[in-house]
């Protein structure tokens, strides 16, 4: 791997997000990418009632020593990628540390509690600003945005793994992406999905 | 996972717990397979189905766990090898059966896997189904990784036709639902062929008859084979042990649990100290193997979740052996090292292993943490679990609380499990106020429903699902009905099994292999039990609430009222709209209203949202997915449904 940061193994991967968002989908395509790499990838997720609009976080946990635990150690999270983005601070929470990086959606999907007017939900400014106070680094990205204009709004977790990919030191490449999702999907979504990577791709580079 | 029986000996992947079970039954040559849904559970009979055209194996999703464990059972006595599959109180329905089946014995290699979930990450319990193994004397196996879930299960069929007893294994949330890379083993070429032989002497094992009967024999056969399970558990290349010799402190663990105490050990650097005894076969353990680990050191910890099983087995045999390998101290759960419930992790295991080692380690940046901490409980508010955008049961729920709040009686619902849960939530209106085990919510009410004569006046009322009508509601309606209870049941029919992802149940028209299946009528069937039957589209708000209320005011006898709607999340209806929806804003008055924001304030559905700029309703239409609900809702009939395109 071109791990950049030396001795950074696992390389630790938080996908995060709300029930419905396609974040088991999106964790297992990138967790499948990095085994094409020929990495021993360990993914530790939780779905079934928590698929019911409720917080919902992908563990990955990228090693050549083999199988690491399904759930990341306290403080030890190298990249956090919200596809819904007040959920980075539950994340961080738990698992951030000042040399986190942070990939974050701007499209809210409030709790129910905040539709109720019983919670507030913090202005996109602020939540910039706090990120970028617990993040080495963080980019904002108006995905859900775009994927609406690609006519489907499920396809933000295709776009933040296309968006992943701009990393360097995370080996995520195109012709993995493509393999991957050969396998995963009907010849039919296929070309909505490499379009939605490259789309991510390059709304990451040019932010 | 139809890859799952087209990957060959050598090659890997990265598989889920239940997929390198699915894949250890294939290489073992299962031929039948049956089971529930239940999370962490429902995808090994789902990959075993998908697997099974190409295998000529035969899989079914069961009406209830017990007839699953029955239907695996008559394979393995027509000599073919079996599983079934349910999560942890899956256990509990099908255990009577079980108690009886461990007398008999089996034949074809038998397998229950059951899957707990430490931590309830998807249950409304947290059953630790590994007792079953001690209480009905048989053995039980828990892997320690992904590919011991595929390792363990192949050679379960095997140790269960040595020994001629089925044998459970354990998986957990976090193994079930967790992922790594698991290197396959060859596919069996084994042909099944079934008989079912009963021509012998009425007591062997192999062509007498099958049943718990004698028990006197029976029983001590039983358990002869439960100490023959001991004996090969000595040797068992599923116990490994890794660290020192004599280790100042010896780790004893099994399960997922494994993960987090090898993550624990590497963390802390502790090698050259810590000794990690992975035990795969947990019950009966393998007293020889534990005394000679326990002797190498005075300090033992147990690593495992929810019950102290493995702890207070390993302590029995500490005690019995104390004179030969000396007083041990445990550090466990009885002496509060470990929660009693929840799930471990990779921290709490090195809290622990930090204090029992004396060993000075500052977590990674206590400050960072605690400023993050701080940050999100402010930033982050709480997100409640919710019914879906569209969810038919948003409907249900709201008819159904409304028209106990017309009625007047303080009347109330007793709840039942799956998505219904969200009926004892604001989500479901609080409508349900008891919550236990599947179809309880009906036997509740036919309970409730006698006690008239004690002067309860309060109309009792009950809902299921329509997998539940099936698994475990029809009993408590006849109990209803010839005991003369005066209830409401409603099911709230959205066309499959839903929570655990939309499996085929007996009221549908096919089945899980995909063949088309007779289906077992539900109004007919609570028709024939003498129940008077009402059926309703819940999106017809006032309709759906008048006939509650008629059937609440019905002075006699079990009605059954059916709410019949699709679930919004089914595949067969996914990303159909039938409506654009739309606030009208020139309608919409707001907070100046008087409704109080009816809509966003009670009626909670994430797809309609509040506008702080504009002080008015809005539809999210990311989110929104077009049932028509919310316009009958709103007082100023201000939301606007419009039909949508199809095509």
């Amino acid at each position: 791997m071109n791990v950049k940061t030396p001795g950074k193994d696992p390389y630790n991967i938080i996908i995060t997000g709300v029930g419905g968002q396609g974040n088991v989908m999106a964790s297992r395509i990138l967790a499948n990418m990095l085994v094409e790499k020929g990495f021993d990838v360990t993914i530790g997720e939780t779905f079934g009632a928590s698929q019911r609009g409720g917080s919902v976080m992908s563990h990955i946990r990228v090693s050549r020593m083999g199988t690491w635990s399904p759930q990341i150690p306290e403080g030890r999270a190298d990249i956090v990628a919200a596809l819904e983005p007040i959920e980075s601070f539950r994340v961080l929470a738990r698992y951030g540390n000042p040399s986190v990086r942070v990939l974050a959606n701007t499209r809210p999907i409030y709790p129910a509690t905040v539709i109720a007017g019983e919670s507030s939900y913090p202005e996109l400014t602020e939540i910039r600003e706090l990120i970028e106070k617990l993040s080495a680094r963080a980019w904002f990205l108006d995905i859900t945005g775009e994927a609406l204009k690609l006519g489907n709004p499920i396809l933000s977790n295709i776009m933040m793994i296309g968006a992943l990919s701009a990393l360097e030191d995370i080996p995520l490449d195109r012709e993995d992406f493509a393999k991957v999702i050969a396998r995963t999907f009907p010849e039919g979504k296929r070309e909505d999905n490499m379009r939605s990577f490259d789309l991510g791709l390059e709304m990451m580079r040019s932010a | 996972m139809s890859y799952l029986h087209e990957m060959k000996e050598g090659d890997s992947a990265l598989l889920m717990g239940n997929e390198a079970i699915v894949r250890g039954a294939l290489e073992a040559g299962v031929k039948v397979a049956a089971g529930y849904p239940g999370t962490p559970s429902s995808e090994i009979i789902e990959g075993l189905a998908k697997a099974a055209s190409g295998l000529n194996i035969y899989v079914e999703w069961s009406v209830n766990e017990k007839v699953a464990m029955e239907v695996a059972a008559a394979a393995s006595f027509a000599r073919l090898r079996s599983i079934c599959a349910m999560k942890q109180n899956g256990v509990n329905v099908a255990s009577d059966f079980l108690l009886h089946l461990v007398g008999s014995g089996v034949r074809g290699g038998m397998v229950l896997v059951f899957c707990d979930d430490p931590g309830a990450l998807s249950s409304v319990n947290e059953g630790d189904a590994r007792f079953f193994s001690r209480l009905m004397e048989m053995p039980l196996l828990e892997p320690g990784d992904f590919q011991e879930a595929k390792d363990m299960t192949a050679w379960a069929f095997e140790l269960s036709e040595e020994l001629k007893q089925i044998v459970m294994l354990r998986s957990v949330t976090r193994l079930s639902h967790a992922s790594g890379k698991v290197t396959f083993g060859p596919l069996s070429d084994a042909e099944g062929v079934a008989e079912f032989r009963f021509g012998g002497d009425f007591l062997d094992p192999d062509e007498g008859l099958m049943a718990s009967f004698p028990v006197d024999w029976k029983h001590r056969r039983q358990q002869e084979k439960v100490a023959r399970a001991r004996e090969i558990f000595e040797t068992s290349r599923f116990n490994t042990y890794e660290g020192p010799e004599r280790p100042e402190l010896l780790m004893i663990t099994a399960s997922g649990c494994n993960l987090y105490c090898r993550e624990a050990i590497n963390s802390l650097g502790l090698e050259d100290r810590v000794g990690l005894l992975k035990l795969g076969t947990t019950w009966p353990l393998p007293v020889k193997l534990l005394t000679k680990h326990l002797s190498s050191t005075d300090r033992v910890m147990i690593v495992e979740e929810i019950l102290p099983f493995l702890e207070e087995n390993v302590k029995i045999i500490a005690a019995e052996r104390a004179r030969e390998i000396g007083v041990k101290t445990f550090f466990g759960k009885s002496e509060g090292v470990f929660p009693m419930m929840g799930e471990l992790n990779p921290d709490l295991v090195m809290a622990a292993l930090v204090s029992a080692m004396g060993i000075d380690c500052a977590p990674p940046c206590p400050e960072y943490l605690e400023t993050a901490r701080r940050t999100a409980s402010v930033a982050a508010p709480v997100r409640d679990q919710v019914l879906c955008p569209g969810c038919p049961h948003r409907a249900s729920f709201f008819s159904i609380r409304r028209a106990m709040e017309m009625d007047g009686r303080r009347g109330f619902v007793c709840g039942d499990i799956g998505c219904y849960y969200m009926g004892i939530r604001p989500s479901g209106f609080d409508a349900a106020k008891t919550l236990h085990s599947m179809g309880s919510g009906t036997g509740l009410a036919s309970g409730f429903g006698k006690l008239e004569r004690f002067g309860m006046i309060q109309p009792a009322m009950s809902v299921c699902g329509d997998s539940t009508f099936y698994h475990a509601a029809i009993p408590a309606i006849i109990n209803a009905v010839h005991n003369n209870s005066n209830i409401t049941i409603m099911v709230l029919d959205n066309k499959g099994t839903a929570m655990t992802g939309f499996q085929p149940h007996p009221g549908l028209d096919h089945n899980i292999m995909g063949e088309e299946a007779p289906e077992v009528n539900l109004e007919k069937i609570c028709r024939a039990i003498g129940a008077r039957v009402e059926i309703r589209d819940p999106f017809d708000l006032e309709e759906t609430r008048e006939t509650i209320n008629e059937l609440m005011a019905c002075p006699d006898g079990v009605k059954v009222l059916i709410l019949r709607q699709v679930c919004a999340l089914s595949p067969d209806r996914k990303n159909i709209r039938n409506f654009i929806m739309k606030v009208d804003e020139n309608i919409c008055l707001g907070e100046e209203c008087g409704c109080g924001r009816f809509c966003t304030r009670v009626f909670r559905c994430p797809g309609l949202i509040w506008d702080k700029e504009k002080g008015k309703a809005l539809i999210d239409e990311v989110i929104c997915v077009g049932c028509g609900v919310c316009a009958d809702i709103c007082p100023s009939q201000a939301i606007r449904k419009e039909e949508a395109a199809q095509g």
